[in-house]
């Protein structure tokens, strides 16, 4: 158990900056989900925290103690790999006590934690197989096993699911979680899905080319994106985003969509805006659903809508139609829609809208 | 896979004989040297070049291979090769091995040294071997069981070195960085996990390390003479003013061929991963 203290970090592969300036502040036990678009740097960083990359610069402190110049074995660190990296020539047992063996710790000590590893995660009787003779889902097991046998101060995790299939990507996932829950260890955990991100993390990181965008809880970060990146990558399907202007009046803001008005809630005061600056509404597609009642709820704006494409999911159906000009996907219950080109009436709910700089792309 | 394999049946089932054919004719232009030269060093002098060709020696005879190995000291020879062939592949395969690895991992020297130590084989010998026999002579290497040790174990390393690194090359760092940080010096994490995945490439590395020194003949002509001499280097005695001893070359041939094909039945496994540096993923 340890807290990772990161200050400044810096990666450079010759003139590239893999990783260019990252501070960052893991609490003990805390799991904390880096996460972010293929190559902003989320395995780089992962691989430095481990000690199997050399830092440029900056420092990382484990537990209170600087690691840069310590090597990996003696940074009390446990690692999965997104290949899982088993020991091809070594039984699962083997591959399991192999850390500990290294380590120089009494046979039956291994056994004994080992025993004790392959329990905890259901693979006992996997014990004598190599890692050829398993399946995608046990060698994950086996690559955790591999990890917690270790009891180390920290786990690191780089896209440990990206090889499995849906269904047992689900159930790994849980395991996980559950798996945190119990030895309440300080995890970082790399992945570039957003789904894994929102359901695992205490806290996410979201990085992009090599910096941290915005980090803070899951919900916060959902709700509360401080820019359209964040926003488009946490969600799915995508937030809308619709070219507008912003209406400022003394009492309260809203957005001019070509001919609609779509007025903020009360409440919400932009800072640092100019009336008639050029911004994006951000929408969520659960946010937009088929107008009921003869007036909408407050804070909603109805909208006509002439559907052009229903995708039905089973539970929800996404409706894709245009607002001022620009196509817009709703998320409405199943039987919301029956067809392309009917029209309906959309309630819009503004209270839940985000605003971003037209330019920055920064949230307002 | 079902769909080639079926698309292949009906091509095989229609050429049946030509197939018997071509792989007859093939047997023959492989075997038959071989048979020929074994047929030599069991027949009588006479029959060497008799007409029509004698096919099956009325009288076998071990004559040429007792002469061979005794007379013209081809056992010493084969011993002196053994010798020399085993420890210098031995040393090339260990050689190899470490520097291909810190090569392939640790990207020792940049991209120039690596590419520096193959060069070292296009030097076509005849530039080095007369300046290493100046230099053996004064240091008392010439003529020695070490001398030809170190020449052999130098000549062979560039292939031991680019061989290894590719395997290495190939090989996912994923399980070596995951026994560094599972507890491994960098040392552990090369010899027990690096080292044993990557052992069929070795294998196969010092297959073709001893059979390059199996044959050599010009280093060891330059830089042996009468008591290092290794086995290729006997046969220039059977050309001689008196004519040429068929069936002593043919006999010492037979004998110089067994550790070869001996190697490439226990090696063939290996071999054939290794050089088609397939890959070991667990
Ligand atoms: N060993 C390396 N040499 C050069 N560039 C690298 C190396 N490793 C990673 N990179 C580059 O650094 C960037 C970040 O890589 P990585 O951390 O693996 O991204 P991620 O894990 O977020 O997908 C990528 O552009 C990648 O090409
Ligand atoms: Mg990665």
């Amino acid at each position: 158990m340890a807290h990772v203290k990161i200050n400044g970090l810096r990666k450079d592969y010759g003139a590239f900056a893999a990783v260019r300036g990252i501070d960052l502040d893991i609490r003990d036990g805390e799991l904390t989900v880096l996460v972010g678009p293929s190559g902003c740097g989320k395995s780089t960083l992962l691989r430095t925290i481990a000690g199997l990359e050399e830092a440029s610069g900056g420092t990382i402190e484990i537990g209170g103690d600087v690691v840069n110049d310590v090597r990996p074995r003696d940074r009390d660190v446990a690692m999965v790999f997104q290949d899982y990296a088993l020991y091809p020539h070594m039984s699962v047992a083997r591959n399991i006590g192999f850390g500990l063996k290294a380590r120089r710790m009494p046979k039956a000590e291994i056994d004994g934690r080992v025993d004790e590893a392959a329990r905890m995660l259901g693979i006992t009787q996997l014990l004598d197989r190599y890692p050829r003779q398993l399946s995608g889902g046990q060698r994950q097991r086996v690559a955790i096993g591999r990890a917690i046998v270790r009891n180390p101060r920290i786990f690191l995790f780089d896209e440990p699911l990206s090889n499995l299939d849906a269904q047992l990507r689900d159930e790994m996932r849980g395991e996980i979680k559950r798996l945190h829950q119990d030895l309440a260890t300080t995890m970082i955990y790399v992945t570039h899905d957003q789904i894994e991100a929102m359901t695992l993390a205490d806290r996410i990181v979201l990085m992009r080319d090599g910096l941290i965008e915005q980090q803070g809880a899951p919900l916060d970060l959902f709700e509360r994106p401080a820019s359209t990146f964040v926003a488009g990558f946490l969600g799915s399907p995508r937030m809308n985003f619709l070219p507008g202007h912003l209406v400022r009046t003394a009492s309260s803001d809203a957005i001019r969509l070509g001919s609609s008005r779509m007025p903020l809630p009360a409440g919400r005061k932009l800072r640092d805006a100019a009336d008639g600056q050029a911004v994006l509404l951000g929408l969520r597609p659960e946010h937009l659903t088929r107008a009921h009642g003869a007036a909408p709820q407050p804070g909603h704006v109805r909208h006509d809508a002439t559907i052009e494409l229903i995708q039905p999911t089973g539970s929800r159906s996404y409706a894709t139609f245009s607002l001022a000009g620009t196509a817009v996907m709703a998320e409405l219950q199943a039987h919301d829609v029956s067809r392309p080109g009917e029209h309906v009436q959309i309630d819009i709910n503004m209270t839940r809208a985000s605003v971003f700089d037209l330019q920055t792309e920064r949230a307002l | 896979m079902s769909a080639i394999r079926s698309a292949r049946r009906p091509k095989g089932r229609s050429l049946p004989i030509g197939r018997i054919l071509l792989l007859g004719f093939f047997l023959v232009f492989v075997l038959l040297p071989l048979y020929w030269m074994f047929n030599t060093s069991i027949k009588p002098s006479d029959d060497y070049l008799a007409i029509p060709p004698v096919w099956f020696p009325a009288q076998p005879t071990l004559v040429h291979y007792e002469a061979a190995l005794f007379a013209y000291r081809g056992l010493e020879g084969l011993i002196n090769s053994l010798i020399i062939s085993l420890a210098a592949t031995i040393l090339s395969a260990l050689f190899g091995t470490l520097m291909a690895y810190s090569l392939a991992r640790y990207n020792t020297g940049g991209q120039h040294l690596s590419f520096w130590v193959l060069s070292q084989r296009f030097l076509p010998p005849i530039g080095i071997v007369l300046p290493v026999f100046l230099i053996y002579r004064g240091i008392g290497l010439y003529d020695t069981h070490a001398g030809m040790i170190i020449a052999y174990t130098v000549f062979t390393l560039p292939v031991s070195v680019w061989m290894m690194f590719a395997y290495f090359r190939q090989m996912p760092k994923s399980m070596e960085e995951a026994a560094l940080v599972d507890g491994c010096t960098r040392w552990q994490a090369f010899w027990s996990v690096a080292m044993p995945l990557a052992a069929p490439g070795i294998v196969a590395a010092a297959v073709f390390a001893f059979i390059a020194c199996w044959t050599e003949f010009f280093f060891a002509l330059v830089l042996t003479s009468r008591s290092a001499f290794t086995l290729p280097t006997v046969f220039r005695a059977f050309i001689g003013f008196q004519g040429a001893q068929y069936g002593e070359a043919a006999a010492l041939a037979i004998v110089s061929l067994v550790p070869s094909i001996a190697l490439g039945v226990l090696a063939q496994k290996h071999l054939v991963r290794g050089l088609t540096l397939g890959a070991v993923r667990g």
